[in-house]
């Protein structure tokens, strides 16, 4: 300080600078990969359905270069489906980014702060009560997630939040609106309840451009200001004292890194349902990949995306009977969890 | 002893509640002559066919959920597990989503079997995924015990979404509830529950010096390992067997041995004591509610306990000083 120069608190690595280097060059090429990989599975998921296409027939239909059917299944038909598939994935895999990485946790996830269970009574009553468009379900399944979102927030907030009183608040309210859902299908009639249930496992059946754009403009958005946020979110790992004297403003950033993760996860739910356990795989998966000490931001995203699109792609043309993208990704959750175990079981012996 | 005692009387009150409250009330005289002097009263039916069952399965599960919360809390040194939470129930209810669904079982003597599995699979994973190379963290294994019991009920979802009739069949179940168990299904899981509850009681001892720390337990002359063993089996028994009667009825486990340690401190048997008493009373009083708030319709049980018991929960996660994770 002598010499007059300040070393500002947000220039300060979390590492060593070079080491930090090089994980950027790993996690770019791990980026740079899974893009590849990615858009070899969104020309195949193009090329497929009950009408077989080329896969210059694709590509060319891409470039505009087809009128006609072609130009039709490719561009009005299968296109959004993949776009959304791959936003939305980049989307939930962020969005579980933030919350492990503020939780300190490989098991935390939106849902844990009662998003998804909030979501579900929200789209519930939506159903139910108003047997509501399409437009108002969403709505409504957006009110109900956030809404409890910021309820578990408000009643775990006592002079600052903590990790712990968050996970805690979360299940218990959690608890009261799943039986509050449990209580609602109870009451319903067999074909309300079933499209209901239908709806909470998470569909891209149907999606169109406008819900693709819709959602899509806003996710983009999130995700810039969820970038803007990943630098204190890295120093917030090291725990809030640390940050605090690194110039953080942990009330802030955490509130910030809330509000950006359930709205990440909300703007999904709304166009197609709740995607379940994305966004709890792709951040461990996508850290692994980079080999960065800590979560970081864009892995998650690239690899959220893949398992998106895989997900629906195994939903849409590998299973027997089309089925809802959400439950192919709960067998990812299955599997996650099952590796987990067995980690920690190689890692005792 | 006069808190034991004062238990038992609640516990006394309520039963006899049980037996009185209900769409019609009934006089606790003519509960009595149907219970011992009966006639062809449409009163002494709708006890004895009713009321006293559903009674009588409430006393038998509110036991078992009771005993295998305060097991679980005490195998696991955390006072936020409960078998509901740590995905217990989850996994036994599954396990009989599967076996009434897929597998066409029917009868609580065959897929009781299936509750059972399903129960101790969880139990295992959690204390597995539970445990850091420093011991338990409860965290974790809370957060752990959540993931497995989302991951089970999507599947369970799935299986449904497939099976219109079987997702009519399980949703109520699936709720929690001790209305409509005949008799018929509690007897063939009465045996196991008197294992789970004479086996809750035999670890209390060495549960009591595991408190204090393994190595302090072991040179006390606990044999670790065989406690733990007998501790999950008492709770595969207990909280499997309550689900597999009366589906999965979460928070029972969680506050009653709180309350149950607010009353007698640290001491495990009496804790077990008193949650056997203060359990089946949690239980019947949210069945009795269940009863009276939605005149003439009902509330499940399961609906009640998570709206009183996540209210306590929260409670206790504001009171507790942790500092971060």
């Amino acid at each position: 300080m002598t010499d007059g120069r300040i070393v500002s608190p947000r220039r300060m690595p979390l590492g060593h600078s070079r080491v930090l280097g090089r994980f950027d060059g790993r996690t770019a090429l791990v980026c740079a990969v899974v893009t590849v990989v990615i858009t070899i599975l969104a020309v195949l998921a193009l090329m497929t359905g009950s009408y077989q296409l080329a896969p210059g027939q694709v590509i060319s239909a891409l470039a505009g270069g087809e009128t006609g059917i072609v130009h039709e299944i490719v561009v009005e038909w299968r296109l959004p489906r993949v776009v959304a598939a791959v936003v939305f994935g980049a989307a939930l895999g962020v969005s579980g980014a933030i919350f492990q990485s503020m939780l300190r946790n490989p098991l935390a996830d939106p849902g844990l702060i009662g998003f998804s269970d909030g979501s579900y009574t929200g789209a519930l009553v939506v159903l139910l009560f108003i047997d509501g468009t399409y437009l108002q379900l969403a709505g409504g399944a957006l009110l109900g997630g956030v809404g409890t979102a910021v309820l578990v927030y408000l009643i775990a907030f006592r002079r600052g939040i903590q990790g712990f009183r968050l996970i805690v608040v979360g299940i218990g309210v959690s608890a009261m609106l799943a039986s509050t859902n449990t209580w609602l299908i109870l009451k319903a009639d067999l074909d309300q309840a079933m499209s209901a249930s239908a709806w909470n496992a998470g569909s891209l059946n149907g999606i169109s451009w406008e819900q693709v754009l819709g959602g899509g403009v806003s996710i983009v958005l999130l995700l810039a200001v969820a970038l803007m946020l990943s630098r204190p979110m890295r120093q917030m790992e090291l725990g809030d004292d640390v940050a605090m004297s690194h110039g953080v403003r942990v009330g802030q950033i955490r509130l910030g890194l809330i509000l950006v993760g359930v709205a990440l996860t909300a703007t999904v739910t709304a166009a197609s349902g709740p995607i379940a356990f994305i966004s709890l795989v792709a951040p461990q998966i996508g850290r692994r990949l980079a080999r960065t000490a800590g979560i970081t931001l864009p892995p998650a995203a690239f690899v959220g995306a893949l398992l998106c699109l895989s997900a629906d792609y195994v939903a849409q043309h590998v299973a027997p009977n089309p089925l809802p993208v959400g439950i192919i990704t709960v067998m990812l959750g299955g599997g996650y969890l099952g590796w987990l175990l067995f980690t920690e079981a190689r890692r005792r012996l | 002893m006069a808190g034991v005692i004062a238990a038992a009387m609640l516990l006394l009150a309520l039963l006899i509640g049980s037996m009185m409250i209900g769409s019609t009330t009934i006089t606790p005289g003519t509960v009595w002559d149907a219970l011992f002097n009966p006639s062809a009263n449409i009163d002494h039916f709708a006890i004895r066919d009713f009321r006293l069952p559903r009674t009588f399965v409430g006393l038998s599960v509110g036991i078992a959920l009771g005993l295998s919360g305060a097991l679980i809390q005490a195998l696991t040194r955390n006072s936020l597990a409960d078998p509901g939470i740590l995905g217990v129930h989850a996994g036994a209810s599954f396990a009989v989503t599967v076996a009434v669904g897929m597998l066409g079982v029917r009868g609580i003597e065959s897929y009781m079997w299936f509750a059972f599995a399903g129960a101790l699979l969880v139990t295992l994973m959690v204390l597995a995924l539970g445990s850091t190379r420093q011991g338990q963290s409860p965290v974790v294994m809370v957060l752990a015990g959540v993931c497995i019991g989302a991951v089970l009920g999507g599947f369970r979802e799935a299986l449904q979404l497939g099976n219109p009739d079987a997702f009519d069949a399980m949703r109520s179940w699936n709720a929690g509830s001790i209305l409509g168990r005949p008799l018929d299904v509690l007897w063939p899981i009465l045996p196991f529950f008197a294992a789970g509850i004479i086996l809750a009681f035999a670890v209390s001892g060495p549960l009591n010096a595991m408190a204090l720390g393994d190595d302090l337990a072991q040179s006390h002359g606990v044999k670790l390992t065989r406690a733990r063993v007998l501790s999950v089996i008492a709770i595969t028994l207990l909280a499997g067997g309550a689900t597999a009667i009366a589906g999965p009825i979460g928070f029972v486990g969680l506050m009653v041995p709180h309350v149950a340690r607010w009353i007698v401190g640290p001491d495990q048997r009496w804790i077990f004591a008193y949650s056997a008493l203060l359990a089946p009373s949690l239980l019947l009083a949210s069945d009795i509610l269940g009863r009276v708030v939605m005149r003439p319709g009902e509330m499940p049980v399961g609906i009640i306990t998570a709206f009183v018991g996540a209210p306590v929960l929260i409670a206790l996660a504001r009171r507790r000083r942790v500092s971060g994770l």
